[in-house]
């Protein structure tokens, strides 16, 4: 829930006078086809974001779990979401500096990592399905790369490799999805030709 | 009919008395994703795995550069010990088994192993060398990269090349692909820092003592079309105290140039990497400085013979070429009649490694690789779909000819999985041999027969062991067995 609501706030404009409730969005999901917040909220950003940020650690522990109340203020915790080839969601919550390969492999995610991280193949590769979140990723290494054109034959488009994705608090509210099989990559449907 | 067909192979999976047994020839990347893959497509399926070396593993124990550094995340070391572990896992399934020291061709042929297995796919790699066909290759000091390759990883194989390093002080590598960087790497680096790698004691002694100071790597066409990698790149030019030397005449780029070097990222990483180590080169080496030096647009048109030491390389004669068209990424090197002479000691041909053709198998010889369909191996090389040799498959370099890397073999693999998985299904295997097979039992019969004792993988284990105990003595990761006799003789 907290995804749909931090989305919201990078659509800060003129002044307003509601704050809504998170819960109105639990059934938007990840799932559609573009992060459109239901009401924009208005109000003059750099005020309401002040005050945001103090109020931040209640809204997401409030939002998601009250039984760990408190527990997201003692280590920095974003929420990453992973979405299947069956269009079915995981909503996790992530520490700061874990890799999303090993998110993906601590909580049962069919993500492939065959060379465990050591940039040696493209087989952890996940889409991210938001322009504004993939523009917040931090551009390829050279071996990131070489990857992608050795084994992939092409430059990528909104992929990444899942473990160069390190978790940040910028990235909270990112929305991952799995490629159907691993050399099924591209939204746009780009098939590679076969050998 | 179609429920005869899926009858026959529902039988292979439904009755584990008819198991699909597979033998896969070659235990490298290929060999090991292919059985992988196998396994987890197949429940019932029975997989072998053979080598004709005692050792598993290939190219992964005998191709990965010794120096590289261990600390990276994204070292090739570090890559290694990955592979290795995911590897071993495989062969430790119960449904899988190693057998070293099983050589196609001597200790059981082809046919033999199609008459014992459902399915075998080829995957034993290129261990030969693509040749240039130049007067002089025969020369004493010309080798191929890869016996180097070998000599220095220690491949019972390379011990006998025993190159000369004493008798010059120049090397020519002709290839700057992330091979010929590697050999050129281990011929500049200073001995102390290949004191603690696991590079082979003979080797490590032979450089010792080299009075190799100069190499120079020479590609036929122009930086822009240099076949290695950012990576591979950076660490030969970070060796410390190493005079670098490009020709910025080399450097200049054509329009069709700038075109390639848009459309591909990896160029233009390579290409600046070099405009950098030329820019910042000082004139002159200094005093004691070892050198090394990119040359670009020539074409080895000869090997020139000694004077001094008859049979002797001495240098190479290039003919200058120019870059012709043919559009961005398909330009080729033109002679252009101007020829000049580069004097060496050693060669090192880093053109390209080759498969070897086995007795009863289509081979495409020009292409250097057995004529397939998505790994279904075809009779002949006309491409002719329909010629489909049943039951018989190959996987990595035999398959695609000798280019990519370890992950390469990942999605190759799939490919012929896949395939295997298709003809299963549609019965095309069932239907020429719906019978049990004898598999490994009948495989090992055999091999007692004509007295070959296969190596197991807890022989390897053994090997590992021991190597690396040797090496704890010498604060090497690992000594390596070199010979076959000593590798043989820990196994058993």
């Amino acid at each position: 829930m907290l995804i749909q609501y931090n989305y919201m706030l990078k659509n800060i404009s003129p002044p307003s006078n509601k704050i809504i409730l998170p819960l109105i969005f639990q059934q938007t999901g990840c799932t559609s086809q573009h992060w459109r917040p239901l009401i924009k909220l208005q109000s003059d950003p750099r005020v309401f974001q002040g005050s945001l940020f103090q109020k931040y650690p209640q809204f997401s522990t409030t939002a998601v779990n009250d039984a760990s109340h408190g527990s997201s203020i003692q280590k920095d915790m974003i929420n990453v979401t992973f979405v299947d080839k069956d269009i079915e969601e995981k909503n996790i919550k992530v520490p700061v500096g874990m890799s999303m390969l090993e998110v993906a492999h601590e909580n049962d995610i069919e993500l492939e990592g065959a060379c465990e991280g050591s940039l040696a193949c493209s087989t952890c590769h996940v889409i991210v399905m938001d322009m504004d979140y993939y523009n917040k990723l931090q551009d390829p290494t050279d071996e990131e790369m070489t990857c992608w054109i050795l084994l992939l034959g092409l430059q990528r488009r909104k992929s990444h490799l899942g473990c160069q994705i390190v978790a940040r608090p910028e990235l909270d509210g990112i929305c991952l999805a799995l490629p159907a099989a691993s050399r099924n990559f591209a939204v746009d449907g780009y098939v590679p030709k076969p050998r | 009919m179609y429920k005869a067909r899926a009858w026959l192979s529902r039988s292979f999976t439904a009755l584990s008395s008819n198991p699909l047994r597979v033998c896969v020839v070659g235990s490298g990347p290929a060999g090991f994703y292919t059985a992988e893959k196998t396994l987890k497509a197949h429940q019932e399926a029975q997989v072998d795995i053979i080598d004709r070396l005692p050792t598993p593993f290939g190219l992964v124990r005998s191709g990965v550069a010794p120096d590289h550094p261990e600390t990276k995340a994204s070292s090739p070391k570090k890559l290694q010990q990955i592979v290795i572990n995911q590897f071993s896992r495989v062969v430790q399934h119960e449904r899988c088994s190693f057998f070293g020291n099983v050589t196609l061709g001597s200790s059981v042929s082809l046919s033999e192993l199609r008459q014992l297995y459902h399915v075998v796919v080829l995957a034993y790699g290129a261990e030969s060398d693509r040749a240039l066909g130049i007067p002089g290759e025969d020369l004493i000091g010309v080798h191929s990269a890869r016996e180097f390759v070998w000599w220095y990883n220690g491949h019972p194989d390379g011990k006998n090349l025993s190159p000369d390093l004493k008798s010059t002080d120049t090397a020519v590598i002709l290839g700057q692909g992330n091979v010929a960087l590697d050999v050129a790497r281990i011929l500049l680096r200073p001995t102390e820092e290949l004191a603690t790698t696991d590079i082979a004691s003979y080797a490590w002694t032979a450089l010792e003592g080299s009075s190799i100071r100069k190499v120079y790597l020479v590609g036929r066409r122009g930086p822009v079309q240099a076949a290695c990698t950012a990576k591979e790149l950076r660490e030969i030019l970070g060796i410390k105290n190493l005079y670098v030397h490009i020709r910025e005449d080399d450097l200049i780029k054509s329009p069709t140039d700038e075109e390639e070097m848009k459309n591909s990222r990896i160029q233009r990483r390579v290409y600046e990497l070099l405009s950098k180590a030329a820019a910042s080169a000082s004139s002159q080496p200094m005093l004691g400085q070892r050198e090394l030096h990119f040359v670009f647009f020539r074409k080895p048109d000869s090997f020139l013979e000694s004077n001094e030491r008859s049979g002797h390389v001495s240098g190479v004669h290039f003919e200058k070429t120019a870059l012709k068209g043919g559009g961005p990424g398909k330009q080729y090197a033109v002679g252009t009649g101007e020829f000049e002479d580069l004097d060496c000691g050693m060669v090192l041909k880093s053109i390209g490694y080759k498969s070897v053709p086995v007795n009863g198998l289509p081979f495409d010889n020009h292409k250097g690789i057995v004529p397939n369909i998505r790994g279904r191996v075809l009779k002949n090389i006309s491409g002719d779909s329909s010629q489909v040799e049943n039951g018989l498959y190959v996987c990595g370099w035999l398959k695609r000819g000798p280019t990519g890397i370890i992950a390469t073999n990942l999605y190759c693999a799939e490919e012929t999985v896949g395939s295997i998985s298709e003809d299963l299904e549609q019965g095309v295997l069932a239907s020429s041999s719906g019978l049990p097979k004898p598999g490994r039992e009948g495989l090992l019969q055999l091999l007692d027969n004509r007295n070959v004792r296969p190596v197991p993988f807890s022989a390897w284990e053994k090997i590992d062991s021991e190597e690396k105990r040797l090496g704890s003595l010498r604060n090497k990761p690992k000594e390596k067995l070199t010979t076959y006799e000593d590798l043989l003789k820990v196994a058993t």
